[in-house]
């Protein structure tokens, strides 16, 4: 498709990681400030609005309320925490069709501080969900969900906890660089053997952080782009879909990228192994190892092989992988880890990464996001972003 | 049929029946087991749907299922103060479930493993299909 692609201009992660003392609304309007400083943007000229239905109020409307915006676009599809991945696709869609000119994508939240029981306690849903029933009384949450995924993954193909952890350690060896990080210190394979078990095989370790805060983006038209003073990232493939149970036909050793990681590329004409740079969605050490595989980094059942031995680490391994310490070790705002996988990726392209983590030459890079219970029902987008 | 599993599992949540599945949590509670099948493209699938998943189908009905699966994955939860562990299991007639494994030691689970249905009773609610390692015997 020729088309003029449309670009990130401004990124800006929360530096909180617990903020009792701020509402959730509050937590929106500063990250919406910290984007569109970044942007060099006035808050005037936003004319697109995006955020995810966990955002207080009826879908955008409270917020747009809130931050006194006057959009002539709102979108707030829900894909948990691929939504930020799926909002940027569809704010490029909305400026490329003339629907807006500079496009605002929020998110904020505070689990931490309202004490959640996050990935370990059955989450009461809405009883109206078709799969309620057949699920709630189970006992099913989110690490027993993606633990059960990766008991599979090990069956199936010889994976091992030790191959796991080894995601964590490469988070860790990134997060010692960032200071907002909420785990600093550099992690070892025994470490996260070491931890506790909380469904197994999934140790404390091989979980994600819980953080309030959030993070914005701001995008506008290559045009606009080029009179800003930041550097500028282009959209250049993007997918989403569902992945789900398929009717009972359930299948636990692959995700929804095995989709969209290939109708990316193809939009995007580029092939995974031209890839500098690649924010993974790391709810949990298995979802790293899955996600890998089916974007095509490596085949199906050599997730472990390949995210062992720190090839994960930056300047260490061939793909760097989520080097402000991803949601493993740094960040995982309102549960929602999709935000600061944008974010990441946007730094990692204009060279702002941290100088022990920054890639050399980063102009193209992958950011994917797994949204809800991974392989049996999640959302799935994945982005392609080239620096223009 | 509707014993009550071993000691030790944790109090499970009534389902939130509806006008869909009312004939299975009813039949539950006479100890059946019902799939949900369609008599246009022969298959089962779940969780049971009026409108079948696979061909759109609206000529779907309960049928009595064996009662018999196949352990496709599993993970015994420990940190919690009713240790429990969840699975899914291949039914005999194609589809696979969410439930809980019961009847044996969280150790003992292992994917491949033939299993067997029993009801357990949920607070305030109608009986839910678990399964315990079989044992050769019909359910």
């Amino acid at each position: 498709m020729n088309r003029e692609r449309a670009c990130i201009v401004g990124a800006f992660e929360h530096p909180t990681r617990k903020a009792p003392d701020k509402s959730i609304a509050q937590l929106h309007a500063e990250v919406a400030n910290g984007a569109l400083a970044d942007a060099g943007i006035a808050r005037e000229d936003v004319d697109g609005y995006f955020c995810s239905a966990d955002a207080p109020g009826m879908g955008p409307t409270s917020l747009v309320d809130y931050l006194n915006l006057k959009p002539r676009y709102v979108d707030s599809t829900d894909i948990g925490g691929a939504s930020y991945l799926a909002l940027v696709s569809h704010a490029a869609r909305a400026i490329e069709t003339g629907r807006c000119n500079v496009a605002l994508i929020t998110l904020a939240g505070r689990p931490r501080s309202e004490g959640m029981a996050t990935g370990t306690a059955p989450r009461m849903r809405n009883p109206s969900q078709p799969d309620f029933q057949w699920e709630y009384p189970y006992g099913i949450t989110n690490v027993n969900g993606y633990a059960m995924c990766a008991k599979r993954h090990m069956h199936e193909f010889g994976t091992t906890g030790e191959q796991l952890a080894w995601v964590k350690v490469a988070a860790s060896h990134h997060a010692q660089h960032n200071p907002h990080a909420m785990l600093r210190k550099v992690l070892t394979v025994q470490d996260v053997l070491d931890s506790p078990m909380v469904a197994d095989p999934l140790h404390r370790f091989d979980c994600c952080v819980i953080s309030d805060g959030g993070g914005a983006l701001v995008m506008t038209r290559p045009e606009i782009a080029k009179t800003l003073k930041r550097p500028v990232v282009r959209v250049i493939g993007a997918a989403e879909t569902v992945k789900h149970q398929a009717g009972g036909d359930i299948d636990l050793t692959y995700s929804g990228a095995a989709m969209t990681g290939p109708l990316a590329f193809a939009e995007a004409g580029v092939r995974p192994q031209d890839i500098k740079y690649a924010s993974i969605y790391d709810s949990f050490t298995i979802t790293v190892l899955m996600q890998l595989e089916d974007l095509g980094f490596c085949r199906k059942g050599e997730g472990g092989r390949f995210v062992a031995d720190g090839n994960l680490i930056a300047g260490v391994g061939k793909l760097p992988v989520n080097t402000d310490g991803g949601g493993l070790c740094n960040n995982h705002p309102a549960n929602r880890g999709g935000m600061t996988k944008v974010i990441e990726a946007v730094r990692q392209l204009r060279g702002e990464a941290h100088p022990a983590v920054q890639v050399p030459d980063c102009d193209l890079a992958l950011a994917h996001g797994t949204g809800g219970q991974l392989a049996t029902r999640h959302g799935s987008a994945t982005l392609i972003l080239e620096r223009a | 049929m509707s014993d009550i599993a071993s000691k030790g599992t944790r109090s499970i949540p009534a389902p939130q029946v509806n006008p869909e599945t009312e004939a299975f949590w009813k039949a539950a509670e006479e100890g059946r087991f019902l799939v949900r099948s369609c008599r246009a493209c022969g298959r089962t699938h779940w969780y049971p749907r009026a409108v079948c998943p696979f061909c759109a189908s609206e000529d779907t009905e309960w049928r009595a299922a064996s009662g018999l699966g196949t352990v496709y994955s599993f993970s015994p939860v420990r940190q919690t103060s009713e240790p429990y562990v969840i699975a899914y299991v291949t039914l005999d007639e194609g589809a696979t479930m969410l439930t809980n494994i019961v009847g044996c030691a969280p150790d003992d689970v292992r994917i491949g493993q033939r299993v067997s249905v029993l009801f357990h009773p949920s607070v305030d609610g109608p009986p839910v299909p678990v399964f315990r390692p079989h044992d050769g015997e019909r359910p």
